[in-house]
């Protein structure tokens, strides 16, 4: 397989998950923006700061107003990180590597290009945003399932799926980078409405209310939050679940290709930190460190996949 | 119906239908007109959901387009196809000799068959090429033969396209989307097939790499990049063929072969399906300004470490100014008389035709001898005097730019229009397969159609459309 292709390969995915993410994100402080207009702008700014963006958001317009949001997370083609932005991205990669997808999972794609171009080429209106996050994380459903109905289980899949998890990983690590605070025992204020509509859009923006409140008996509470998102092996976008995906896809690579690349290593260890760990041990040893560190080595992990397997020249 | 100054393939000289048409014909009489329409609909959206789009430069808004695609397949029975076939491999014979030729000893100019000024003031003559034999001394390993139609026995060859055609892809997903659409035809009526063009062309570029019996020969289709207005089909072919797409930055020269950068390092190649132009090949032999190219790939080459499909300077034979030699290249290599006719050619450097030329200039057409596309030629029926003085003045200025050729009454193959079947005029592209004891058509092509009313432009860029062409079985 080319250098170029897995490149290709791991970024589309990448591009494909961000726009999940923000597709989530947006849901949860959209949410927010509706319930509790106080709260909208430092949600707003909160959000923009996860996907990291803030910035330049803020050369663009003065305040953080939902409109601007969402148009500027949907549809700015001034922000690389839009939605529109990376779906062309990502479609772009598809045609780029066509001859490593199957038929359908290229359809798939171009059907979801041409969903998300057309559904975005006017400002979406407050009333819309629903059904238009909705048709975003259905289009990306679409495409996943389709991957995983018709793709051999090969290198193809494995660098595809290293885009998504890693891009994935990011994503939970730095809501949790932003959103620290709020989980640290000694500012949780159990029963306070506050926290708990905090609380909610935390798990709100990694789509895992339910699933939560399935596990807790609608017990809501920092610790397990964290826990959830960080260390549950159950939950499919915690830390630790998607560094059991990251260290399986390089193990087939390293069986594959009959070589142990320094990723595979460096993957293992962050794999470690997470399993070997509880959440209390965490916490004591200084949560933001944690995850910041986390941050850290999760980029470095994605320097170095590149690097191990020749997508530049 | 039908308009019978042109020939038409479907209904000749009045109904009933030719006998190639006679069952499909039955079958569309039967059907009802608004579901056609909806299939026709139908036809488009799935086009554009695979999609199956050229690029068309200079156009940022719809920088992607879809070529229009008719339903109504083109025809053409097997005694019509062998005669094709019989004509097209000559052709191809005496072109790959007339390179091994212009290339090496040069006999065709001694004789004085040729005036040897066409190639020393030629830019498609590549002077590296002298002296260097081609695996197989096979040149042109694809070639894409334009033929045209104008009566019941008169085809001609219009150009034989031999750098690197495009379109094949459209003659397989043209069969794919109506055996989609249509799945019933095709057990009504007996169509060769042509999805076989893939694996043929594996073979055909594998029977051609430099060191044969050294296991599977590893092919790539080098393409100049997701902008290229054929981008879709490097792909589709690469991916047919389960061959690697790979753009120049991918490869280097490595202990002496080309290879390309894997996952697991550099990988070497056999053969190179390149659909780029000799002028990007190796911006060290040649375009040095060429940001597309591999270093050091023609030497590589020189000394036979891979093959490079068309090989270089193959355009020399696809000149337009070469082509009007045709006839007497296929009778100087092959000893026999030329089965295909040619279009009569004047050559706008002659001075005897540039008078001629000069003087008829609204009865014919005229093109750029190293034009493509449709790009540069001028419709001398359909353009207006104000044209008509702007080409006579550029003909004037350099007459060596041009060749032209009458206006040729090109057979019509009725579409399915609003009002029902309607006559267009049509052409027909032949792809053929080139391997050292071996040379290969798909029975089938790319009919492309012009749409509009009347017109006698084909080309995709300038209001064509495409047909599924069915080779009828005997």
């Amino acid at each position: 397989m080319l250098g170029k292709t897995a490149d290709g390969l791991f970024w589309m995915f990448r591009y494909l998950e961000r726009n999940e993410n923000t597709a989530r994100l947006l849901d949860a402080g959209f949410r927010i923006a509706l319930t509790r207009a106080d709260a909208a702008e430092p949600e707003w700014a909160s959000v923009l700061t996860t996907i990291g963006i803030k910035q330049a958001f803020l050369e663009k317009y003065e305040r953080l107003e939902t409109t601007h949001v969402i148009d500027f997370l949907l549809r700015d083609s001034s922000n690389p990180s839009s939605v529109l932005s990376m779906i062309q991205a990502a479609r772009d990669n598809a045609r780029l590597l066509r001859t490593a997808l199957t038929r359908e999972l290229w359809s798939a794609t171009n059907e979801c290009w041409l969903t998300l171009r057309e559904l975005l080429n006017r400002p979406v209106r407050e009333r819309e945003l629903p059904f238009v996050l909705n048709t975003i994380q259905q289009q990306n459903a679409l495409l996943n399932g389709t991957l995983h109905n018709t793709m051999m289980r090969n290198e193809i899949f494995n660098f595809a799926r290293l885009g998504t998890f890693l891009e994935r990983a990011d994503n939970t690590a730095r809501i949790l980078d932003i959103k620290y605070y709020l989980l640290l025992p000694s500012v949780s204020l159990v029963g306070s409405s506050v926290d708990n509509v905090q609380w909610e859009t935390i798990l709100r923006s990694v789509s895992a209310q339910r699933s939560y409140h399935r596990l807790h008996k609608g017990d809501v509470r920092p610790r397990e939050i964290a826990n959830f998102l960080m260390l549950d092996l159950r939950m499919p976008r915690s830390l630790a679940f998607c560094y059991a995906k990251l260290t399986d896809n390089l193990t087939h690579l390293a069986k594959d290709y009959g070589v142990h690349q320094p990723c595979f290593d460096q993957a293992k260890t962050v794999f470690a930190k997470l399993t070997n760990h509880s959440i209390d041990e965490i916490f004591e040893s200084g949560l933001h460190e944690f995850i910041q560190e986390f941050i850290r080595d999760n980029n470095a992990l994605g320097r170095q996949i590149e690097k191990d397997y020749r997508f530049y020249g | 119906m039908a308009d019978f100054k042109h020939f038409d393939e479907m209904f000749g000289a009045g109904e009933p239908s030719r006998e190639p048409y006679r069952d499909y014909h039955q079958w569309f009489e039967s059907q009802d007109a608004a579901w056609l329409h909806r299939k026709s609909d139908e036809a488009e959206t799935v086009f554009r959901k695979i999609g199956i789009t050229f690029n068309v430069y200079g156009e940022e808004e719809a920088s992607e387009r879809l070529i229009p695609f008719d339903v109504v397949p083109r025809i053409i029975s097997s005694r019509e196809w062998s005669r094709l076939v019989r004509g097209i491999r000559q052709r191809i014979q005496a072109l790959n000799a007339f390179l091994y030729d212009v290339y090496h000893r040069k006999e065709i100019f001694r004789a004085g068959r040729i005036p040897v000024e066409l190639i020393a003031n030629n830019d498609a003559f590549l002077p590296q090429m002298i002296g260097v034999s081609p695996p197989g001394n096979v040149y042109t390993h694809v070639v894409g033969v334009d033929i045209v139609r104008t009566g019941e026995d008169e085809f001609y060859v219009l150009e034989d396209n031999a750098r690197t055609p495009s379109g094949v892809s459209y003659m397989l997903e043209n069969r794919e989307i109506m055996l989609q659409m249509f799945p019933e035809l095709f057990a009504r009526v007996n169509v060769q097939a042509v999805g076989n063009y893939p694996k043929n062309l594996r073979r055909s570029l594998g029977n051609c790499a430099p060191r044969s019996g050294e296991g599977t020969p590893v092919i790539a289709v080098l393409t100049p990049g997701m902008y290229n207005s054929a981008y879709f089909e490097h792909a589709f072919l690469a991916a047919q063929m389960g061959a690697e797409l790979v753009e120049g930055h991918d490869l280097r020269v490595v202990d002496g072969r080309i290879a390309m950068r894997t996952t697991q390092g550099y990988a070497p190649i056999d053969v190179i399906y390149r659909r780029v132009d000799d002028d990007y090949l190796d911006p060290l032999n040649f375009n040095p300004q060429s940001l597309l190219g591999v270093p050091g790939l023609f030497d590589v080459y020189r000394a036979g470490g891979v093959t490079i499909a068309n090989a270089p300077g193959t355009g020399i034979a696809d000149d337009k100014a070469i082509y009007s030699y045709m006839p007497d290249i296929v009778q100087f290599y092959t000893g026999e008389k030329a089965m295909l006719k040619n279009v009569p050619t004047w050559r706008c450097r002659e001075p005897d035709s540039l008078r001629y030329v000069l003087d008829h200039l609204s009865e014919l057409v005229v093109k750029e001898v190293h034009g493509s596309g449709g790009y540069g030629m001028l419709i001398g029926p359909a353009a207006s005097n104000k044209e008509l003085a702007a080409f006579r003045d550029k003909l004037k200025a350099t007459p060596g730019k041009y060749i032209a050729q009458p206006t040729l009454s090109l057979s019509t193959t009725p579409i399915l229009t609003k009002n029902g079947l309607d006559p267009r005029h049509v052409d027909l592209r032949i792809f053929a397969l080139t391997a050292p004891n071996e040379i290969h058509m798909t029975p089938g092509g790319l009919t492309r159609v012009a749409l509009n009313k009347g017109s006698l432009v084909v080309n995709s860029s300038q209001g064509g459309g495409t047909k599924d062409t069915w080779v009828l079985e005997e």
